[in-house]
């Protein structure tokens, strides 16, 4: 269950975001995974509405986006796609790959609604 | 990675951040704000802070992970009874509860700290800078952080550590590193631990165990090893007196910065917060 830390620490982050912007609140997070971060999404997902429960992000969407397992060959150079447990050369077979990507557990952005729209809003 | 130089952008979300990529779009009145920041930041950032400090100690910080009752204390137990008083070193253990591995540590005559995680499934770089608190570093040539039992969660947090070193017993299987591929790739070393169980568990094949291990791509060194008859502790002792040695030459050939390799204003052994950190990152550290 450390998707509840990790969610925290995205909670953390995007506040200071969002005070730093000065926005009235966050519409969306979008955060970027690979499959060999050691988290799982729906995990993450599950744990999210207790972590932003409060917080300026309370009614932001998470969006995950799902990076895919990348392998280079340190043998042939190639580059293929991998799974989890088979980080392997596609073409060669070689084990002695190097990873590119799949390992990502990111932050990647963060809308805001500016503080001036919502009061614009608020006069409608 | 890091999050200042953009090494983060990796071919798997390049396109994301790219002009009309998914990132980009935004509807009116709304800002987005492109971060690229790792989620674990503030983590890293105090496991950083961690490898400095053990750094300046000339003091080599090992991580041993494994699932619960694969023999991580019983290992510990051997290494001291094998070095004694050959190894200055010290042990951070964590468990969700008691203080028992600690105790059964004290009893070799060394010291040893328990954290009492509660609940909490791992350690984190957090509650092992507060472990450091009341370690006198100097007094020791390695630290061993003796993690959580469990295969998943370790794996996702530094602590600070220089080397991962990760036990897979024989009544676990020898397919552990195909199901928990993420922890077994973080190994700088993967122990077979209990071989003195191969004979009559002869389903587990440590070549097989290897094969795994090979299919994620790890080239970390595999060795068999029993604390209970002691076969294959000294590759492991020698291991460890080799790590220690390339330690202290990597910190020889590039010296730690004096007052920190980052600034902050606490005087140390107090309670900081982590917000009044101002560091300049290294991106070249830890080459080990």
């Amino acid at each position: 269950m450390h998707e509840l830390a990790i969610c925290q620490s995205l909670m953390n982050q995007v506040e200071s975001i969002a005070q730093e912007r000065n926005a009235a609140s966050v519409t969306s997070i979008v955060i970027g995974m690979g499959p060999l971060s050691g988290v799982e999404v729906q995990l993450l997902k599950n744990a999210y509405p207790i972590a932003s429960a409060g917080t300026i992000a309370e009614h932001a969407e998470l969006v995950v986006e799902q990076l895919p397992i990348r392998v280079k060959c340190n043998s042939c150079g190639t580059e293929s796609d991998a799974s989890p447990n088979k980080l392997v050369c596609a073409q060669c077979g070689d084990w002695r790959t190097t990873l590119v990507s799949g390992d990502e557990l990111m932050l990647m952005s963060v809308e805001l609604e500016k503080a001036e729209q919502a009061t614009a809003e608020t006069l409608h | 990675m890091c999050d200042t130089c953009g090494c983060n952008i990796t071919h798997g979300n390049e396109s994301l951040i790219r002009p009309g990529g998914k990132l980009e779009k935004t509807e009116s009145g709304r800002e987005a704000v492109s971060v690229l920041h790792n989620l674990l930041h503030e983590n890293d950032h105090t496991a950083k802070h961690n490898r400095d400090h053990f750094d300046q100690h000339n003091v080599l910080a090992i991580n041993l992970m494994s699932s619960p009752g694969a023999g991580k204390t019983a290992l510990l137990e051997a290494t001291i009874q094998q070095l004694g008083a050959g190894l200055r070193m010290a042990v951070i253990e964590g468990d969700l509860e008691t203080e028992n591995d600690a105790e059964r540590i004290r009893k070799h005559g060394v010291e040893a700290i328990q954290i009492a995680t509660g609940s909490a499934c791992h350690l984190d770089a957090h509650m092992i800078h507060q472990a450091l608190h009341n370690l006198d570093l100097s007094k020791f040539d390695v630290v061993f952080i003796e993690n959580v039992g469990n295969l998943v969660c370790p794996a996702s947090f530094d602590l600070g550590q220089h080397l991962n070193v990760t036990l897979l017993s024989v009544p676990e299987g020898d397919d552990k590193p195909a199901k928990y591929p993420v922890m077994f790739r973080t190994a700088d070393l993967v122990l077979i631990s209990k071989s003195d169980l191969l004979p009559v568990l002869d389903d587990f094949k440590p070549e097989s165990a290897k094969r795994y291990l090979r299919d994620i791509a790890s080239t970390a060194p595999v060795a068999e090893l029993s604390a209970k008859n002691n076969a294959g502790m000294d590759f492991w002792l020698d291991w460890i007196s080799q790590q220690i040695d390339s330690r202290k030459q990597y910190l020889e050939q590039h010296p730690v910065q004096t007052g920190h390799a980052h600034d902050h204003e606490h005087d140390h052994g107090h309670h900081h917060h982590q917000a009044h950190h101002t560091h300049h990152h290294q991106h070249d550290e830890d080459a080990v």
